[in-house]
């Protein structure tokens, strides 16, 4: 190719001085005309998009002010009251948000506008706050976000609501319905935290707006569509001013905190009676009237002229009044979560913020106001371990839910989704558990407290390599189990076929061989297909010292512990305070922590499990040192299950390297130091130690008790 | 020549042109494309020049200060009952507390049927748990909540049981109060065409316990939504689940089912006409018939034909047992028999029923045990259920288990969680939070008055992240008067106070002369506190506030225990704290000779019932054996002196579904009806047996099933009886004969 377009220019200008000028003159006009259209070519496919891109990148720098001018004429239409009984199902276009496989909806948000009236006055008089400000830039940060209209499920305006004192009802209902896809409020969301005005206060914003879902701070359950819009907090801008470092939970300096100003006199006397009748433990806070010049006064409260802090005095008691005022939501409410003191929430008929998906039952007090004389008496009976929860919790909740307006723009949005995607919502435990309990606290998967009936029996998986003979003895011993139902040999040599099928001992059960691609350990744990029954049965080739009863007996105990490890020789894990490390422990010990696998029985589901869930590298790092497998398994059950295994039937003497040193050979140091290093090494990457130590094994309810042998169930167990 | 190159030059320009355009074109669709990038890139929402100075939404004076002006609170309240009734009626305002101020509380009271008037076998179930509940209460001055004598649940005018001139009937009840603190129950209401919510009577402020409530009508708060439920559900106990096994890979034949009525007009009809739609005969299985109602020809289209002829090909109960997920489409009314029936049948329902308040939605979860479609979205729901995983599936499935058998396989549950949930609603600040509701066993058997705490229950340990107490308090019964400082009870006071885990030791005096003086009692490392039992062996297990540890040891006077079977015992409790681990061992079985439930304490193979005369419990039980199970049975246990320890194995039995633990013991108890002697101690006589036989058919009775489960192990320590050196073995007494 490269040939080819030398040869072809060295012949082109050969060619030219042949040429007469007359021609030659020709030719170069008709290239200068070529050349010059080719540069208008140019110019006219890159000049427009340049000036567009630039456009683009200044758009980031801008100001507010800069957002497009649109005149409302007063003749636009207003939207509908909001309707009290739209539900998801009838107000909520469920098509736009279709079918997802990330089961995630997507937001769009319209460009900021400046909606003015006829006359030039904006509808709002403050315009766009700080806080929706922050809460659209949290969305459009967001995994939520959309920029395509087309594609998008629900729509945000950039129309501020969240003050309604700070709008015109009417001129702001104009512009939302002026919205391009407005379409009568479906699938548009208004954020609103303080709703009403002075006389009445509606507990919902005035603003109609025909279908549109409301995230709004103030609800009572007259005026919430429950399912359909999100009750919100009332942000405290005090959370982004204040850090109120977290306190530890325990007994505080005050029992009950009153901090509000402004308190109705009917409650401000109800209060200092209480006051009166348990002195001390009651602090009744209120605005400082002889503040100097200069001093927030939102950030000072006073008693009897003693100055206190503001929200800091909130850390110094263990509960804390949120009275309703006027509008039922308070921005102290957010103050006092923050402090981590437990609200005490007075305000009949209030739907508590995120109160769809958040349990406030363990956050919180809510007393009815009648009862606001009783208030010591309830609080009083709360267990103090419990109060210490709750202020815990609550604190969790103002971290998680509360603390800026971007966690409660996407708490809002994540509840919608919830309900838009069922089947992938977010559980009670991944709202409600605190990180240190989701940390420690165990949700087993197989949960449900069940005996498996004895009847389809355990299919035994023998894992081999090349010991044939031991094999089929193994084979043989175990066929003599009455509930064996299938065995399975996983035969992990590939360089070697395993015997022909007449070689094989002849059993009663389905007999199935598996060969394996590759020697590995963890071939051992992969859940074939060929596992029919729950109950599996991991045995080595070499352990024929089990004697049918205690396979049997074995299978027995499995049932009643489903859930668990259920094996014969048991071992133990021992923190090394010399070394400063975990330890592995074989010696006949008095406790427990893991059964070996080499004879153990357990849950297919733990196979799967291990095959696909294994955290970290461990799968691999069992497979590259071809030990601990068994280790591995330990730490995965307990891990999940937070149970320790069940050791079943009395001392054996198993054919295992460690097992040597009882048996009086030699001691396979580095067999020790190999598994004491897994432990290490799991624990590491469990970022936990998830054994637990038992001091118990199990045994048949008549074991070596005075009774006669061929009466017992399980007669043949523990002899050596 | 010349002419031939003039042209293969201008043919070249021109070439030169048109890919000049193209690549510009292209040039030009790239370059768009990179803007749109970098317009993702850049912040979509600007991040605007003049943020700072963006106005607070509120000043901080208007966010404290509450305007505590204006109305005063007690006339907002007393105003609100008035505007608030109704169809917007909550607890607050059409709901009269004080009428639970009660020395007692919660009483809930039934009014006697109307003469000459039939009342269904449903309702008759309802009022029948009611009245065996422990709310009951036969006068009405003392009750919280009242129930109709009057049939109200089925409300169609069509039906054989619609009940004529309701209001009138009400009105007649000096009580009525326009429905305050009522509670009707409903299970059908309207009727052909619309079935309407209508109950054909004025309701008033009575809270409505009704199945298929929409919710729109719900009174969020107020009502309770409550599962339809057949004629047959059984009264008590109830079948269990049919869950056996949990199998992996859980899924089973057919991925999703339906198998039922299609309407081809009316209301309802629009999403059980396309049920068909998703049918695809291999793993999907949709099945309709037209064949109900008695003119269904009349009405026939092109598809019945074809589709009854597929309807009869599948069995409904296989097909129940073998598909992982079941269509739960609405029928006429919103709720259909479909739901409970695929909750026993452990089918995750996938419900296609827009606007359908779920049963008991105020404290369940639904969304962990179903899987809420939307019948909008019809041709969605294969691609959805395929898409759940196999951890969602084995989670769903225990789940449809563990709320079948918490609240809805028996009518008395029904009834009772309807109860509990109003009673939540009036102590709001006693109340059970939604965990203890979501969470085994159940929140039937969760009563808040003993704990709100949930680290107080034997249950919640695991979920919250830590382990029960070190440390337990031994409660001993007491009934022979002190005599000599060589009785059993010194012996045992010794032992029992040398454990390290023990905190204190409670003796409860049951016997007829009064308790001894202080000094009498030997002196002990920990506190000893004398109780007086009031000569009642059920008060062996009244929760004694002295007991502050979660561990409790029950002993007998007379039980012979060393120090190491008591430390090893509670090592064994730690690991299984919601059950009772004890030594001596008993059994039950069916006897199919007599059809009565037989008890043995010969020596088996298995066991159910441990003895309490020693056994490591949590306190929890005390307070469930005081307060949850009726008085009739604990006067039972009085009257005979016997049979406590049966009843306390049951109930712990019945929570947890589980058999108790057995651990290793040296001496060996013995009950046998032997030979009579004249020396014999009193539980050893034959009628002492026959007792606890007829104990043993009575609380299977009260309970409606058997729910002791048998177990064929014990737990010893590690090295028990091992041919190892004693020097080794932690727990080495135990093995002395």
């Amino acid at each position: 190719m490269m040939c080819a377009s030398v040869k072809y220019s060295s012949r082109g200008p050969a060619l030219i001085p042949r040429m007469k000028t007359k021609h030659r003159i020709y030719y170069i006009t008709l290239f200068s005309v070529v050349l010059l259209g080719l540069i208008a070519t140019g110019m006219f496919q890159f000049w427009p998009h340049s000036i567009e891109s630039s456009t683009e990148w200044t758009l980031d720098r801008r100001s507010v002010h800069d957002a497009p001018l649109v005149k409302l004429p007063v003749s636009s239409p207003i939207p509908e009251r909001g309707d009290l009984s739209c539900r998801m199902h009838t107000c909520f276009d469920v098509y736009r948000c279709g079918y997802n496989p990330k089961n995630r909806i997507k937001v769009y948000i319209y460009p900021l506008q400046r909606f003015v009236d006829e006359v030039g006055v904006p509808i709002s008089s403050t315009g766009l706050s700080r806080e929706y400000n922050d809460l659209l830039s949290a969305i459009s940060d967001s995994d939520f976000y959309t920029d395509d209209v087309t594609r998008a499920c629900l729509f945000v305006p950039s129309i501020d609501v969240l003050n309604q004192n700070s709008l015109r009802i009417r001129e702001t209902a104009q512009a939302l319905a002026m919205l391009p896809r407005w379409d009568k409020g479906m699938n548009h969301l208004l954020f609103n935290m303080l709703p009403g005005g002075p006389p009445d206060y509606n507990t919902a914003l005035d603003v109609p707006r025909d279908r549109a879902l409301l995230a709004g701070g103030g609800f009572s359950t007259w005026t919430y569509r429950q399912g359909y819009d999100v009750s919100i907090p009332v942000y405290s801008p005090l959370s982004a001013e204040v850090d109120l470092p977290e306190k530890q939970p325990g007994p505080r300096r005050f029992f009950i905190l009153s901090s509000q100003t402004a308190i109705h006199r009917e409650y401000r006397i109800q209060l200092e009676r209480l006051k009166e009748e348990n002195g001390e433990a009651l602090l009744l806070l209120d605005k400082c009237s002889n503040l100097s010049q200069g001093v927030a006064s939102a950030r000072k409260r006073c008693y009897k002229g003693q100055v206190y802090d503001y929200p800091q005095i909130l850390q110094e008691s263990s509960f804390c009044v949120v009275l309703r005022g006027a509008r039922l939501g308070q921005a102290t409410l957010s103050d006092v979560l923050q402090a981590g003191c437990v609200p005490v929430i007075m305000a009949d008929s209030y739907i508590l913020p995120f109160s769809e998906v958040l349990d406030w039952k363990r956050a919180s007090v809510v007393i009815p106001e009648e009862k606001l004389p009783e208030m010591y008496t309830i609080l009083k009976s709360i267990p103090h371990r419990q109060v210490e929860e709750m202020q815990r919790q609550a604190r969790w909740f103002w971290d998680a839910y509360f603390r800026s307006m971007k966690a409660i723009g996407l708490t809002t949005l994540q509840i919608i989704n919830d309900r838009i995607y069922p089947y992938a919502a977010r559980t009670y435990e991944q709202w409600n558990n605190p990180p240190v309990v989701k940390w420690s606290s165990v949700n087993s998967p197989l949960f449900l407290p069940l005996i498996p009936p004895r009847s389809p029996g355990f299919t035994a998986v023998v894992l081999t390599y090349d010991r044939v003979e031991s094999l089929f003895r193994v084979i043989t011993e175990i066929s003599k189990v009455p509930s064996l139902a299938k065995l399975l040999v996983v035969w992990n040599n590939q360089n070697k076929s395993p015997p022909e099928e007449s070689l094989w001992p002849k059993v009663a059960v389905p007999l199935k061989v598996v060969r394996t691609k590759e020697n590995k350990l963890s071939n051992r744990f992969f859940p074939f297909d060929e596992i029919e029954t729950e109950a599996v049965l991991a045995i080595d080739d070499d352990i024929i010292m089990l004697t049918s009863d205690e396979l049997q007996f074995g299978y027995e105990v499995w049932r009643e512990f489903p859930d668990r490890l259920v094996g014969y020789p048991g071992r133990l894990h021992l923190w090394d305070h010399e070394m400063g490390k975990w330890k592995y422990e074989s010696e006949w010990t008095n406790e427990v922590s893991m059964v070996l696998t080499g004879a153990a029985f357990y849950h297919k589901y733990f196979n799967h499990l291990y095959t696909y869930k294994m955290p970290g590298d461990i799968k691999n790092w069992v497979d590259a040192h071809m030990n601990c497998e068994d280790i591995a398994m330990n730490f995965l059950v307990a891990n999940i299950t937070g149970k320790a295994p069940i050791k079943v039937t009395p001392r054996k003497k198993f054919k295992c390297p460690e097992c040597t040193a009882i048996d009086g050979l030699s001691l396979d140091q580095t067999h020790m130091v190999e598994r004491s290093e897994c432990i290490n090494k799991f624990a590491s990457v469990f970022g936990t130690m998830p054994l637990k130590v038992v001091e118990h094994r199990a045994d048949p309810v008549l074991y070596k008790d005075d009774f006669p042998e061929k009466l017992k169930s399980f007669p043949n167990i523990g002899s050596l | 020549m010349q002419a031939r190159k003039k042209y293969v030059l201008l043919g070249l320009c021109t070439c030169c042109w048109l890919l000049l355009f193209y690549w510009g074109g292209l040039q030009e669709r790239l370059l768009s494309f990179l803007t749109r990038r970098q317009g993702e890139v850049v912040r979509p929402w600007p991040d605007w020049l003049d943020r700072a100075l963006l106005p607070g939404y509120a000043e901080n004076a208007e966010l404290q200060d509450g305007g505590g002006g204006g109305e005063p609170p007690r006339q907002r309240r007393q105003a609100w009952a008035s505007i608030y009734k109704d169809s917007r009626c909550r607890m607050d305002t059409c709901f009269d507390f004080g009428r639970c101020r009660a020395r007692d509380g919660f009483r809930v009271y039934v009014y006697p049927p109307e003469k000459n008037e039939r009342v269904s076998e449903s309702y008759r179930k309802i009022l029948a748990s009611v009245a065996e509940s422990r709310y009951y209460t036969s006068d009405p001055r003392e009750a919280c909540l009242f129930v109709l004598g009057i049939d109200t649940l089925d409300r169609d005018q069509l039906s054989t049981q619609f009940v004529q001139n309701v209001d009138e009937k009400i009105r007649g009840y000096p009580l009525w109060n326009d429905g305050r603190n009522h509670v009707i129950f409903n299970l059908y209401s309207g009727t052909w065409p619309n079935y309407t919510e209508d109950l054909g009577f004025n309701v008033g402020q009575a809270i409505l316990a009704k199945a298929s409530l929409n919710t729109e009508h719900f009174r969020p708060g107020f009502d309770v939504s409550i599962p339809l439920f057949s004629k047959d559900h059984p009264q008590k106990g109830g079948e269990r689940g049919w869950l056996l096994r949990n199998t992996v890979p859980p899924r089973r034949k057919y991925l999703l089912m339906f198998k039922g009525k299609r309407y081809l007009t009316g209301i309802g009809s629009d999403t059980r006409n396309a049920l068909h739609h998703i049918h695809n005969g291999k793993d999907i299985v949709s099945l309709t018939t037209c064949k109900h109602g008695k003119d269904w020809e009349k009405h026939k289209d092109a598809r019945c034909d074809h589709d009854n002829q597929e309807y009869e090909r599948f069995d409904y109960q296989e097909l129940l047992h073998n598909s992982t997920f079941c269509l739960v489409p609405r029928g006429r009314r919103l709720g259909s028999f479909r739901f409970l029936e695929s909750l026993q049948a452990a089918c995750i329902p996938v419900l296609l029923s827009n606007g359908w308040e779920l049963p008991f939605s105020d404290v369940i979860q639904w969304n962990q045990a179903v899987i809420e479609g939307d019948e909008r979205l019809l041709l969605q729901v294969p691609s959805t259920v395929r898409a759940v995983g196999v951890d969602r599936v084995l989670a769903l499935r225990q789940r449809t288990q563990m709320l079948w058998e918490a609240y809805f396989s028996s009518v008395d549950k029904i009834v009772l969680t309807t109860l509990e949930i109003i009673k939540d609603r009036v102590y709001a600040h006693i109340s059970r939070n939604k965990f203890m509701w979501n969470s085994l066993p159940g929140g039937l058997v969760v009563l808040p008055e003993y704990s709100t705490h949930l680290a107080h229950y034997p249950f919640y340990y695991l979920s919250l992240g830590i382990s029960p107490g070190q440390e337990f308090t031994a409660v001993i019964h007491a009934t022979s008067p002190l005599v000599s400082q060589s009785q059993p009870i010194m012996k045992l006071l010794q032992v029992v106070s040398k454990s390290k885990y023990c905190s204190q030791i409670i003796i409860l005096w049951n016997s007829e002369k009064p308790p001894p003086h202080r000094s009498k009692w030997p002196p002990m490392p920990v506190p000893l506190v004398v109780t007086d039992g009031r000569r009642k062996t059920s008060s062996r297990f009244l929760p004694h506030v002295s007991i502050d540890t979660e561990a409790v040891l029950s002993l007998d006077e007379d039980t012979v225990l060393l120090t190491s079977e008591v430390n090893f015992a509670f090592h064994v409790w730690q690991s299984f704290p919601e059950r009772i681990v004890g030594y001596p061992p008993r059994s039950h079985f069916w006897d199919p000779v007599k059809k009565i439930w037989g008890y043995t304490s010969k020596w088996t193979n298995e066991f159910s019932i441990v003895l309490t005369g020693a056994a490591f419990y949590h306190r929890y039980y005390h307070y469930l054996f005081s307060h949850y199970l009726p008085p009739s049975l604990r006067a039972l246990v009085d009257r005979t002196s016997n049979c406590e320890d049966i009843l306390m194995n049951f109930l712990v039995s019945s929570v947890t579904h589980l058999p108790p633990i057995k651990v290793a013991q040296r001496k060996q108890y013995k009950e046998m009806p032997g030979p009579q002697s004249t020396n014999m101690a009193p539980w050893a006589t034959p009628e002492h047996f026959n007792q606890r036989q007829d104990c043993v058919n009575t609380f299977a009775s009260w309970f409606g099933y058997m729910p002791l489960v048998h177990s064929q192990l014990r737990l010893d320590p590690v090295l028990f009886k091992d041919h190892v050196s004693v020097l080794r073995k932690k727990y080495k007494d135990l093995e002395r004969a």
